[in-house]
């Protein structure tokens, strides 16, 4: 009888199970709990594990507070568009804006300093994609997001979008720069 | 009345029952229909993606980027499913369909919904991509025609439900269902779970999208949405592991090594698998670290567990089968001596292998906690399914329809020399497919995206590394291999259904296209030895060796970046 038809034997389930199924199955069980342990683990070890402190908020309590934070901030306007740049003080709070299609304001931070971003959505969805660095954070709307970042190079970084917003998607990109 | 007539195939020996018969025909074609026009728009995506070449405009891409989710991933995938479905049930069991008209309502309801959807989504103004996150907002018929299909699948899951019921009673079999019955109830019981989801979210969601309803919290449509959209790929899963026992059933004879354990991993699905759908929320604001931990490995990742049995059993009791039939000498002679000419065999080992080394090792890789800050909506993550669904389920029911599609409709299948190469160009093509985006995503590379370059920006801009244009052509060139061989595949089922050589009601096909089941004299044969499966042991350990490799390595580019906190 194969796997098409109902199990030779009624009472299967008494059957015994090969020795190389329980070899595998012995395997897979423990590397399971490998994995399941290295995500515990690195919050303790590990330099890399996002925070999850959340706010209720409106797009409009987070503009003005992001309008308060680049007001007092900002040390000089850049590129076309002059978008300012704002240095906050070493580990303060920066306030970071997504909406259609940018990203609000550059930023400048120093490298090895801990920041507290705090990010939200004006509108619709966004995806924060600080690249190269590669890292990849859902923005919404009505929430804000608040974790930290620490650079460990200088630079300047692309914040990319990478959560579909509409149209102009392919257009929604911002600076952050990293000084020594 | 009961419509009680069926034939008994000449080939199979099956039991065809004409109520049946004629609903896995017309979901299976339309599945096939449904599977070209999203491939063709896949064709259109990759072409895009492609810089050089950049075929759409933005618009256009966002717009066909859409249909080319939807007609895939769900029309394709669900009517071949509920094609399955009815197969496992009324023709494994020898039993008639419960409530014919019901299924018969439930498929023109699908079919309304996925015409429908098509065209809402083709005029322009619902171009949302599958996923059509609030607030982002679709035409309200863009929803309404998801929930049509939807409730149309789940009338199709109870007419399986219902004729699992009908065979107990009439008691058309014997002790338990078949296995691949029992993988296929698995999915069915998937499939409500998904459905009901999917009615929590879109239904909301319509009545938002004509004013009813006011706001729909953010955080809340995502956690549900995707108890639904992963889901959804989780029936993909336990339909097309079904499937591949199917396939050794029907060209090797095989039996499962033990059916304990095939049976108990497929239940695991349905205990962990669907609601592992976190793993899409793992970079989201407001969800804690613990809640986030706890649900995408459910603390010992059983759910993964139950595929890797699987990924052991299937190899497994082919190997054992063909070792029963003499196919002893060392290590691999079982896997060389597999008949792999045959498009059914080939497809369904290439998404064995697919699946499991391309789509699984990489799902769980970036489905751990951290590790997703990385990858999170990046090419990764097309990569990633294209593997699991195209590599894995698409090619697995394009295998078993190069075998059932000529006994159902009792013609031969035609272009049988091209036939043969289709699931080899198929799955080279969507394991490129697979490896470029995963590495473009590697690179940063954002996902649903019109133009990496970045032109238009209005002075700001981004320069990738040349590695991720390269790889994105490359990708474009996969497309081109793997829509050939899609193309080839629907051809050759809409051709055979249309010129296929008639056969006549008792006339067998020219090659027979059942092996007889291994006997337990056979299986006990060299003191039942057959069981051993040394190759396929091998086969494992490269397998864990791979998967643990890349975990790690993972970890370690993930120590490299920033701090985050």
């Amino acid at each position: 009888m194969s796997s098409l038809s109902p199990p030779a034997k009624k009472i299967w389930w008494n059957e015994p199970i090969h020795k190389s199924e329980l070899l595998w199955i012995s395997l897979v069980f423990v590397w399971g709990m490998v994995m399941t342990f290295m995500m515990p683990y690195w919050h303790v070890v590990g330099k890399q594990n996002l925070g999850t402190e959340t706010y209720k908020t409106t797009p409009k309590a987070f503009q003005a507070t992001t309008q308060e934070f680049v007001d007092k901030y900002t040390i000089r306007t850049e590129g076309p568009r002059n978008y300012p740049v704002v240095a906050p003080p070493v580990g303060g709070d920066v306030y970071l804006i997504a909406r259609l299609w940018e990203w609000w304001p550059i930023v400048e931070l120093k490298k090895g300093e801990t920041y507290r971003f705090h990010l939200s959505s004006l509108d619709w969805q966004h995806g924060f994609s600080l690249q190269p660095a590669n890292i990849n954070i859902q923005v919404v709307p009505n929430y804000e997001h608040v974790f930290t970042l620490t650079p460990n190079a200088s630079g300047e970084y692309s914040i990319i979008c990478n959560e579909y917003c509409g149209i102009g998607h392919h257009l929604m990109i911002g600076k952050l720069l990293v000084v020594d | 009345m009961v419509n009680n007539s069926f034939r008994t195939c000449p080939d199979t020996g099956l039991k065809f029952f004409s109520s049946a018969e004629n609903l896995i025909k017309a979901n299976a074609v339309a599945g096939v229909v449904f599977l070209l026009v999203g491939g063709l728009f896949g064709l259109l995506v990759g072409l895009t993606r492609w810089q050089a070449v950049h075929l759409l405009g933005a618009e256009d891409f966002y717009m066909v980027l859409t249909a080319h989710g939807l007609n895939v991933l769900i029309f394709w995938m669900i009517f071949f499913e509920i094609a399955i479905l009815y197969f496992c049930s009324s023709v494994l069991l020898g039993c008639r369909l419960a409530t014919p008209r019901w299924a018969w309502v439930g498929f023109g309801l699908m079919l309304i919904g996925a015409v429908m959807n098509n065209v809402i989504v083709l005029q322009g103004n619902s171009s949302v991509m599958m996923t059509s996150y609030v607030p982002l907002e679709a035409h309200p018929l863009f929803y309404l025609s998801l929930i049509l299909f939807a409730v149309g699948a789940l009338i199709g899951c109870f007419v399986f439900f219902g004729t699992l019921v009908v065979a107990k009673a009439e008691k058309t079999y014997e002790g338990s269902v078949p296995l691949v019955t029992f993988g296929a109830i698995t999915a069915a019981i998937i499939a409500v779970f998904t459905i009901v989801s999917g009615a929590i979210v879109l239904i909301p969601t319509l009545l938002w999208s004509v004013g009813l309803v006011g706001e729909i919290d953010v955080l809340a449509y995502r956690m549900i949405w995707w108890a639904f959209g992963h889901s959804s790929q989780q029936i993909n899963v336990a339909a097309h592991v079904s499937v591949w026992y199917a396939i050794i059933a029907i060209l090797f004879g095989a039996k499962p090594l033990s059916e304990k354990v095939s049976r108990t991993a497929f239940l695991m699905y349905i205990l962990f698998l669907q609601l592992a759908s976190v793993h899409h929320l793992l970079v989201d604001p407001g969800l804690s670290s613990n809640f986030k931990m706890f649900n995408t490995s459910y603390a010992m990742y059983l759910a993964v567990m139950a595929s890797m049995v699987h990924g052991l059993t299937v190899p497994g009791s082919m190997e054992a089968a063909q070792r029963a039939r003499g196919h002893n000498a060392g290590l691999f002679t079982w896997l060389r001596k597999a008949p792999w000419g045959n498009p059914t065999f080939s497809g369904m080992f290439i998404s064995l292998v697919g699946f499991g080394f391309l789509g699984g090792i990489t799902g769980v890789v970036m489905g751990a906690e951290q590790i997703n800050i990385l990858v999170h909506n990046t090419l990764y993550v097309p990569g990633h399914f294209h593997a699991t669904v195209v590599l894995g389920s698409t090619l697995a029911f394009m295998a078993l329809a190069f075998w059932l599609v000529p006994i159902l409709f009792r013609r031969e299948l035609i272009w049988k020399g091209l036939a043969k190469w289709q699931p080899y160009m198929f799955g080279l093509g969507m394991t490129g497919v697979s490896l470029f985006l995963m590495g473009a995503g590697t690179l940063g590379v954002p996902r649903r995206h019109w133009d990496i370059g970045f032109a238009g920006t209005g002075g700001i801009t981004h320069e990738f590394p040349a590695a991720a244009y390269t790889m994105l052509a490359l990708n474009g060139m996969s497309v081109i291999l793997a829509v050939a061989g899609g193309a080839i595949f629907c051809l050759i089922m809409v051709g055979t259904i249309l010129f296929g050589k008639k056969l006549g009601a008792d006339e067998p096909m020219a090659v027979p296209c059942i092996v007889a089941p291994v006997t337990d004299e056979e299986y006990a044969a060299n003191g039942g030895s057959a069981f051993a499966i040394p190759g396929t042991i091998v086969l494992a350990m490269v397998f864990f060796v791979s998967f643990a490799l890349y975990y790690f390595i993972n970890w370690k580019y993930l120590a490299e970046t920033w701090g985050i906190g």
